[in-house]
């Protein structure tokens, strides 16, 4: 007979196992392989080194790796925040049908791989692309302007990819309010402005937060958006661990930056949510 | 008295739906050109380039590939789901919270670490470039979001049928097959759904551990970008977009988007 206690480590044993075997073991070799040596002709040597760490910390172009890795990541949530917070506002105070057919064209884009999104900014980019001639039309340019290999052109396509992450969080917040707050504000002689202000930010804060930390850490590890629009040249530290896994075949100073990179957004998650709940944890539970 | 929006926020609205739209109108646009370059359709709409793919068996061969993948990872994370999320959802002991937290960790793993984890890994182990650790490193990355959907409706179950079905004289497992799964049953169709798209649409962390033989369909679009930019690739991503839209309509029919996506999100 099973105990009860037993139970639930039975049902979960399978997946536990798995997860076991697969995820834990596999991040291990990478922790251990960071350690490892590598050589040029020699390839891979077992060994004990902080080599591969001290190159990274110490190499100025790894520092500009880094720092545009979160440099870029710190601007695509600055943007996601502004953005996303006021369009989950716009749509909480839609009417169906629009409401649901306006969520559903701001969340679709969830469904269709991110090479398909950063495909269209690529082609809209280019030199001769339609913001290209936009500009030109308008005034604005005086030749053709090319917005690939850029950081604007990476930070506004990332934008994209990640604001509906933001509204989904901002709009599971803002449902939670009672709309009475903002009536009451209102009837009293507040300006729309001070009501978004004073009563509408500060309860959704937390979906706020709990967005902007999601967006910060899935910009700073994405990988095919600055792949494509950044191209070769303007590296981050998901873009350049590729390089020395498949081109280059430095895996131990591959391991190393994606060790960095692990360390680095875990850090961010686990501080902001401290953070968080420290502040808002007794209010809103 | 209902809110409504102001010019202002109607004004951001429009320029915030153009901004979402823009690539993937772009990408079908350009995808109906009739030159042999990246144009806008200049006259008339052709499908020179939709031909093209169906000539294009590499193409084809990688989307059947990914639709594969997809099904099964997605059938054996929910498998694996089911009883985990049971178990976190109708027990409590200790190192509840600790269990749960590693069922979402691979949430928290940015996909370029798992990706470079699992060539290591499986390299080691000798099954580098196999369709069985491509299988395996998806199941990994879907279980979450399997997980999370079916806890969420596993835990507002009722605890009383199950007692009052096994006090009726069923067996454990008649238990769960007539009572438990059909309740559930919301959160494993969303959560086989979710997981099944997290698949198809994975590229960061495939790129690494697909080889010539098992290439899925955005790591073979992402190597043909690497390469060139041409009408072709426009016109595959273009079906692509096209067919989400049919699923996200369906979808939005079966289950809801709102609670597909609420819960979405890794981080």
């Amino acid at each position: 007979m099973i105990k009860p206690s037993q139970a639930p480590w039975l049902l979960s044993a399978p997946a536990l196992t798995l997860y076991a075997t697969f995820l834990i073991a596999p991040i291990a070799s990478v922790f251990l392989i960071s350690f490892f040596n590598f050589e040029f002709y020699g390839g891979i040597q077992v060994s004990f080194t902080l080599k591969n760490y001290i190159e990274i910390l110490t190499d100025s172009y790894f520092y500009e790796v880094f720092a545009r890795t979160f440099g870029v990541a710190f601007l695509v949530t600055l943007a996601c925040v502004v953005l996303g917070t006021a369009e989950a506002y716009v749509l909480s105070r839609m009417r169906n049908p629009w409401k649901g057919l306006f969520l559903m064209v701001v969340l679709g884009p969830l469904l269709i791989s991110v090479v398909v999104r950063t495909l269209g900014w690529a082609l809209l980019f280019g030199s001769t692309g339609l913001i290209s001639k936009g500009l030109q039309a308008l005034g604005l340019a005086a030749g053709p302007v090319s917005l690939m290999y850029t950081n604007l052109g990476v930070g506004i396509a990332l934008t994209h990819v990640m604001v509906p992450f933001m509204v989904i969080s901002v709009w599971a917040s803002l449902q939670k309010i009672n709309p009475s707050t903002e009536a009451a504000a209102l009837s009293l002689g507040a300006s729309q402005f001070t009501v978004i202000r004073r009563v509408i930010v500060p309860q959704v804060m937390p979906g706020i937060l709990s967005g902007a930390i999601m967006v910060f850490a899935m910009s700073a590890s994405a990988f095919a958006t600055p792949a494509i629009v950044g191209g070769r040249r303007l590296k981050t530290v998901a873009t350049a661990a590729y390089d020395e896994f498949l081109n280059t075949l430095n895996w131990p100073l591959g391991s190393a930056l994606a060790v960095l990179l692990l360390i680095a957004t875990i850090i961010v998650l686990i501080a902001t949510n401290r953070l968080i709940e420290r502040r808002y944890g007794a209010v809103f539970n | 008295m209902y809110l409504r929006n102001g010019p202002i926020g109607l004004v951001f609205h429009t320029l915030f739906i153009l901004f979402i739209l823009a690539p993937l109108v772009m990408v079908c646009a350009v995808a109906f050109t009739g030159d042999g370059f990246i144009s806008l359709p200049s006259n008339g709409l052709s499908l020179r380039w939709f031909k093209a793919i169906l000539n294009n068996p590499r193409f084809i061969d990688a989307f059947l590939f990914s639709l594969g993948l997809g099904f099964l990872s997605a059938s054996f994370a929910i498998v694996l789901a089911i009883p985990s999320a049971l178990a976190i959802a109708r027990f409590r002991f200790p190192g509840r919270e600790a269990l749960m937290a590693f069922f979402l960790s691979p949430l928290m793993i940015p996909h370029i670490v798992l990706g470079l984890a699992f060539l290591k890994f499986f390299t080691t182990i000798g099954v580098a470039g196999t369709y069985f650790g491509l299988v395996i490193a998806h199941i990994i990355v879907v279980i979450p979001y399997a997980l999370r959907l079916v806890l969420s409706s596993a835990t507002g179950l009722d605890p009383s049928l199950e007692r009052a079905a096994l006090s009726l004289g069923a067996s454990p497992w008649i238990t769960f097959r007539r009572i438990v799964l059909p309740l559930i049953m919301p959160g494993v169709v969303s959560g086989w759904v979710i997981a099944f798209i997290t698949s198809f649409d994975e590229l960061t962390m495939s790129i690494f551990i697909a080889s010539p033989s098992t290439t899925t369909l955005p790591v073979r679009i992402f190597l043909h970008i690497e390469d060139t930019i041409d009408p072709l690739v426009t016109a595959v991503s273009a079906a692509l977009i096209y067919m989400t839209i049919i699923a996200i309509f369906i979808l939005d029919r079966l289950v809801g988007l709102e609670k597909l996506f609420v819960g979405k999100g890794r981080a």
